[in-house]
């Protein structure tokens, strides 16, 4: 932890950095064809997207190691990643209708990527409602919810793929051309970066919570 | 007894066949397409919307970064104050 805790200013420059520097790069990046201007949300808007998958699939692994073997570092990490998964998911939910609103000329569509996304995101809000609001032995419940929660992430994902929609689809992503692909790949390590020391701050802050927890208990016996 | 049913059974299809007149009225009640001379007043601009949408993420991540700071030193704060407090009773 000690090494995490060096880590993190470290991450917080570079990172910071890195999101200084992305307008300029956004900005140089071309037009795309039909969307024109409103299509550079994208560049925030997916790898925003790509962390609250990341933060749910961290949060799923640690519930289920949790449910496993009660290990409280596991359950200290989903809560953390319960939290960032809000975060990203509300970043992601509310600049999709920004661009929504130029590119289909509707905030919001009920269609399955959209819609999927939304209940995702409600999970771990329920997810973090139930820890702050559910009392001594939550955590165990909370701990099912965050696999539930983190069980939807592939089908968000291939939503695009099987179902009828107007989301753009994941070919998108690989059929970037260069000029493109090199800002949104900045703009993915910026995010990553920023999570990480989002991730590693929470887990502490969860860590000295219990611990705090420990020494009122000792002061009260 | 009849005929209160018969005058309700009456009201009922008068109201039927007005709103039903006021629904129709309403999709016919345009008569003629109107020429837009300024065209560009129509189109919704994009550039707001992405710096809203930029300014959104920037404002929530450091706002974030803000709470979560907060909460971290109020914790190890009171963590060092209770900490203090088991090491005197020792």
């Amino acid at each position: 932890m000690r090494v995490a805790n060096r880590l993190v200013p470290l991450l917080l420059v570079v990172a910071a950095l890195m999101y200084i520097r992305a307008p300029f790069m956004i900005q140089a990046a071309p037009l795309e064809s039909v969307m024109g201007v409103v299509q550079k949300i994208f560049y925030f808007h997916v790898p925003s997207a790509m962390m609250t998958f990341l933060a749910a699939f961290v949060c799923g692994i640690a519930s289920a190691t949790y449910l496993w073997n009660r290990s409280k570092f596991a359950d200290h990490v989903a809560v953390s990643a319960a939290e960032l998964a809000v975060v990203f998911g509300l970043i992601v939910l509310v600049t999709g209708p920004l661009w929504a609103r130029k590119a289909w000329g509707v905030w919001w569509q009920w269609d399955v990527r959209l819609t999927m996304t939304l209940v995702m995101w409600m999970i771990f809000v329920a997810y973090l409602l139930l820890r702050r609001f559910g009392g001594a032995g939550s955590e165990i419940l909370a701990a099912a919810v965050g696999v539930f929660g983190t069980a939807l992430v592939p089908f968000v994902y291939i939503s695009v793929n099987y179902w009828r929609t107007i989301h753009p689809n994941t070919n998108v992503l690989k059929s970037l051309p260069a000029e493109m692909a090199d800002p949104f790949r900045w703009a993915i390590f910026a995010f990553l970066l920023f999570f990480t020391a989002l991730l590693l701050v929470r887990i502490r802050l969860e860590s000295s919570r219990a611990v705090l927890e420990e020494a009122y208990a000792a002061l009260e016996d | 007894m009849r005929s209160l049913m018969g005058r309700l059974t009456w009201f009922g299809a008068f109201v039927i066949a007005a709103g039903w007149n006021i629904v129709v009225a309403a999709q016919t009640a345009q008569q003629e397409f109107v020429p837009v001379t300024d065209a560009t007043r129509e189109n919704l601009p994009a550039t707001p919307l992405v710096y809203i949408a930029y300014g959104f993420v920037w404002v929530a991540l450091v706002a974030y970064v803000f709470l979560l700071w907060q909460r971290l030193g109020r914790v190890e704060r009171e963590l060092a104050s209770v900490s203090a407090k088991l090491a005197n009773r020792r």
